[in-house]
């Protein structure tokens, strides 16, 4: 099992932190992992990105190009990392705020309304947790417990009454790729 | 111990810290400041002090200091500022003192950039301020093995009373991997530190102890260096080491430090689903540089040359050219700067190399 992933989205969209969900997700399951965010000069409103790595094996180069799964967040980011998905890959679209469609049509593309579905749960923030969701619905990386563990270590006990919207935000998001 | 997901920077800090360093003294430079912020937040719980420098020349002399009181402590910055520290590096070198230094190392050369560099080898390995010294220089190419090297840098750095220089990237300074603290398992047999300055009255039943560089004299300048020589070529012989990784019956032996060694492995598995056999020669004391591991890995019949990949314009290289000394030839692929090949790029070039 090996799953190399791109996150990316505008500073604010918490795709550092999914990624970061995923990365502790694994190693809660044994698995091999690691985490590089892009760590440039970014200005305000700008992307940010990190990779991931997901695997059975030792990870041999957390430097990604090619991966399996980009996760765009905002258009920025489709344009800049569709051409990074692999031949038989998935890409992730935040349809809410992306208005335009993949152009590869020899990977599989999941469109997720993520802010329509954080709206619905009155909680902007956890349209971050509603791509995730979607992620695991499609590749099945990790489990949605190990996630919400990892959720519950970066939040600390004090805010754990924010668990319950989170795993919504992660099941509706699943739910909205399910054929 | 379980596992923990830590950034590089803050493992290194934590490795130090619980390798008995617990004196740091430092200036913020990217991309290394989580190293001071998490050793600002954790020292003074382990009794320790951390000090924030007004630059990078105080900070090593800082360490000078502590290290002549026969503390176990600690600078780091990234290349900048390392070359900064230069002067207070062979002044400690000189006047044979233990201490731990980890560059981050960025882009260059001037300001350079922020992203992670290799172009600071020369810097590390060749001494890099005046005079004929070495810091012993190791080169982690995981968080794992940044926190199993501190350690080692510390013992390293007392045994032979020089500076460690721990040489990574930016990558493995903001990566975040999963990570053990092992109980420290077996102790190298560290000398008694009776050259500290640790104060001195009529009453100590011991000569003062002097912590000095300057030797108007030529032969007592003669004695230090024959004195740092021969510390130097044991050191040559015995604490060389190296990762060799699919080298037997290898066609093609590619020679990478660090990150790029693992982007390296990734390059490999690629030539292997074309059926090419890479091995990975992978320095981790950068200097001594492991000439024999390398010599014998080359010296296979199998073996038809060597490729040294890095984010340079080729400075290990010059070492496997030293330890190859013409037997076969040894190419290069990589650029100065910031840029990171990636694993299609490096196997890319693999594969167009057997061809030419």
């Amino acid at each position: 099992m090996l799953w190399t992933n791109i996150f990316a989205g505008f500073g604010g969209q918490g795709v550092l932190l999914i990624g970061q969900l995923l990365a502790y997700a694994g190693m809660y399951e044994g698995k091999n992992v690691s985490w590089l965010p892009s760590y440039g000069p970014e200005m305000r409103g700008g992307t940010a990105n990190c990779s991931v790595v997901v695997s059975d094996e030792p990870v041999a180069s957390p430097v990604i190009n090619k991966c399996d799964c980009v996760i765009a967040m905002n258009r920025p980011s489709l344009d800049k990392f569709e051409q990074n998905v692999l031949p038989g890959g998935k890409l992730f679209i935040n349809s809410s705020i992306i208005d335009k469609k993949a152009t590869r049509t020899d990977i599989d593309v999941y469109y997720v309304p993520c802010n329509e579905i954080a709206d619905k749960l009155n909680n902007p923030k956890v349209a971050n947790m509603a791509m995730l969701g979607a992620y695991l619905e499609a590749t099945k990386a990790v489990q949605t417990k190990s996630v919400l563990d990892a959720l519950l270590y970066k939040l600390g006990e004090k805010k754990a009454a924010l668990i319950p919207l989170n795993e919504e935000a992660i099941e509706a998001g699943a739910a909205s790729i399910r054929k | 111990m379980a596992k923990k997901l830590m950034k590089g920077c803050e493992a290194v800090a934590e490795a130090a810290i619980q390798a008995g360093c617990h004196y740091f003294f430092g200036y913020p430079i990217t991309p290394q400041n989580d190293i001071p912020e998490y050793m600002a937040r954790r020292l003074p719980q382990v009794g320790g002090c951390f000090l924030q420098a007004e630059s990078e020349v105080a900070a090593i002399n800082m360490v000078y200091g502590a290290a002549a009181a026969g503390a176990r402590c600690m600078t780091s910055s990234s290349s900048p500022g390392i070359s900064l520290k230069q002067e207070g590096m062979t002044y400690l070198a000189g006047a044979e003192l233990p201490c731990v230094v980890v560059n981050m190392v960025r882009g260059g050369p001037g300001l350079g950039s922020i992203q992670p560099s290799q172009g600071d080898y020369f810097q590390a390995t060749r001494g890099g301020g005046h005079g004929d010294y070495h810091p012993i220089v190791l080169a982690p190419a995981s968080v794992q093995e940044t926190v199993d090297l501190m350690q080692d840098a510390f013992d390293l750095a007392d045994i032979y009373r020089t500076p460690v220089m721990i040489l990574a990237d930016g990558i493995i300074g903001q990566i975040m991997e999963p990570v053990e603290f092992h109980e420290k398992k077996e102790t190298r047999e560290l000398p008694a530190k009776d050259w500290a300055a640790t104060g001195w009255s009529p009453a100590s039943n011991r000569p003062r102890a002097i912590v000095n560089s300057l030797y108007i004299e030529v032969e007592e300048l003669q004695e230090l260096n024959d004195r740092l020589q021969a510390r130097y070529q044991h050191i040559r012989e015995n604490e060389s080491r190296a990762e060799l990784y699919n080298t037997e019956g290898a066609e093609i032996i590619v020679c990478a430090y660090g990150t790029v060694a693992r982007i390296c492995k990734a390059a490999i598995g690629l030539c292997a689903k074309q059926g090419v056999k890479v091995g990975l020669f992978r320095p981790i004391t950068a200097w001594p540089f492991p000439e024999k591991q390398l010599a014998k890995a080359m010296a296979q019949d199998s073996v038809k040359k060597a490729i040294a990949v890095e984010i340079s314009a080729g400075q290990m290289l010059e070492d496997v050219k030293l330890t190859v000394n013409g037997t076969k030839p040894v190419e290069f692929y990589g650029k100065p700067g910031s840029y990171t090949p990636t694993a299609e790029e490096i196997a890319e070039y693999i594969m167009k190399s057997r061809e030419a």
